[in-house]
């Protein structure tokens, strides 16, 4: 499933564009996720995102990470059924089924919405986009090493596991105070190792001078062209229709549509 | 024994690893996995013990299918030392660190004592039972991840590249006393790089590409042939390059012993050997 977040190194237009104006893609598509809680609008949020996943060429992950996120999709929509039936005035249980279901699509939007920015942008974007927002550079680079060792430190994770599983050790036996001590042996190695990691990163960036000046300059520098500047326009018209159509018309049901009641 | 039975193996992430392999250890032989990067044999011997279960085929121990029982049933005859012992080290004293497999595995204290009091013996770690793994030198902590595998006498040993990091003379102890292991019976498995070390050790070489098997014979016959080391992105050993560029005097080129290599020079050159 961290897969589905973790970036892709391809190029594709979606690829090319500024992180902040992708940024402000995204945000807009959480508030507009978040602003309905019908099913129809969700369903044509979530579909209208495939076209932009085809041209960010990352169809693979992204089937991957909602394959992933099923689990958790599919507990929401029990959750929100079993919550419905018993606290809400729903009357037809139809309607039950049908606002369950909003409530997982919105959130499969939510993490989609997610993916797309993170499939699309490097770490090193990221953080140079935060850089020139005005963020001191030790932040932008301490946020940009702890995203950048996530997925070494899960790879790392899983290589003790096995080493200690090599020698006996059963992770998943036991009373809960015997699981709880089952994850030592696992977590000391995994310190330590970050531990040694940072000491290590610490000298190689002292070598290479890291700090000597107050004002670096970068090698590439963000410039929003032609095409972020569109992509911010069509966020902003997204939100304007969707908030006049939030405030105005009334969104029919499926369950209208389709006439079942039950 | 292990009886491998022409296995396929796709990790989570949808790299295919092994694509068909096949392959029969019986016991007490002494085998060497070699192959480039990614070539797959870290994977194949992982499904040695259980830790990876095949997508396709399957892998005996013992005619003990491994997809039917715990990693923790076949690591009791399987032992698997890994590559970096910073992976598994964590206890307070070496001592400690030695007897978790066996507190594991439920032996009686008596037998613990026993076992870690050998195991501190035979690598030479007596001295530092006390002290803490996390103090000792990089080739000190590789003997204590030995040790607390060895502790327990597995049946089969699997080295993961053991020679990493280890200087000349560490890696001369590490060859006998691999081969001693050999001599008392126990399979011994090494995945390595390390073609000078395999061409000293002489074992059954096996030689991975790309998730397939494409050479398996004595060390002689497989580090010998420049074709098959040119294709796995390997060197040809040191002595064997040396007399295959002496070709034209007329040496063959399937040495790799320096001592053998050496007599032929010697003879060739017609003196007399004292």
């Amino acid at each position: 499933m961290f897969d589905g977040l973790k970036f892709r190194n391809i190029s594709s237009p979606m690829h090319r564009i500024d992180p902040r104006a992708k940024f402000i893609y995204v945000l807009t598509l959480f508030v507009v996720a978040v602003f309905f809680n019908q099913l129809i609008p969700l369903l044509i949020l979530f579909f209208s995102q495939i076209p932009i996943i085809m041209i960010a060429k990352v169809k693979k992950e992204w089937l991957r990470l909602i394959k992933g996120s099923s689990f958790f999709a599919a507990i929401i929509f029990i959750m929100n059924v079993i919550s419905l039936h018993f606290y809400s005035s729903y009357s037809s249980f139809a309607l039950i089924i049908e606002q369950a279901s909003a409530m997982t699509v919105r959130f499969i939007v939510l993490v989609e919405s997610f993916s797309i920015f993170f499939l699309t942008t490097s770490p090193d974007m990221l953080g140079l986009s935060l850089e020139q927002m005005g963020i001191p550079y030790e932040f932008c680079f301490a946020f940009t090493t702890a995203i950048r060792f996530v997925p070494v430190l899960a790879e790392e994770a899983q290589t003790i596991i096995d080493a200690q599983r090599s020698r006996g050790l059963d992770i998943e036996g036991g009373n809960l105070m015997k699981r709880i001590r089952n994850y030592i042996p696992i977590l000391i190695p995994l310190i330590v190792n970050a531990i040694r990691r940072s000491l290590e990163l610490a000298e190689a960036m002292e070598s290479r001078a890291w700090g000597a000046t107050k004002k670096r300059t970068t090698l590439y520098v963000l410039k929003m062209g032609k095409r972020d500047y569109c992509l911010i326009l069509t966020s902003t018209i997204i939100l304007a229709v969707s908030t006049y159509i939030w405030l105005f018309i009334k969104i029919p049901t499926l369950t209208q549509i389709l006439n079942i009641e039950s | 024994m292990i009886n491998v039975e022409d296995i396929y193996f796709t990790y989570p992430n949808g790299v295919e690893a092994l694509k068909g392999v096949s392959l029969q250890i019986t016991d007490g032989e002494f085998v060497a996995i070699m192959g480039q990067n990614g070539a797959g044999k870290t994977t194949l011997v992982k499904h040695f013990n259980g830790l990876l279960k095949p997508t396709r085929g399957r892998v005996l121990i013992d005619d003990i299918d491994t997809r039917h029982v715990s990693v923790a049933t076949l690591a009791r005859k399987v032992g698997f030392v890994f590559q970096n012992p910073d992976h598994q080290l964590f206890s307070e004293t070496v001592e400690d660190e030695i007897s978790f497999a066996l507190k594991n595995f439920g032996f009686d204290e008596k037998t613990i004592k026993e076992r870690v009091d050998w195991a501190l013996n035979i690598l030479d770690l007596t001295r530092y039972r006390k002290t803490s793994p996390f103090m000792l030198s990089g080739g000190e902590r590789k003997r204590v991840a030995l040790a607390s595998v060895l502790a327990w006498d597995p049946k089969i040993l699997i080295l993961d590249e053991p020679t990493i990091g280890q200087d000349r003379n560490q890696k001369e102890r590490l060859r006998q006393f691999i081969l001693q292991m050999n001599h008392q019976g126990k399979t011994v498995v090494i995945v390595t790089h390390d073609i000078e070390f395999v061409a000293e050790c002489e074992p059954r070489v096996i030689l991975m590409s790309d998730g397939r098997i494409v050479a398996d014979g004595s060390a002689r016959n497989v580090l010998t042939n420049p074709d098959l080391i040119a294709k796995s992105w390997l060197l040809l050993p040191e002595i064997t390059s040396v007399l295959l560029n002496l070709n034209n005097l007329g040496f063959p080129a399937n040495v790799m012993d320096v001592y053998e290599a050496r007599d032929l020079i010697i003879e060739r050159l017609g003196w007399d050997r004292k």
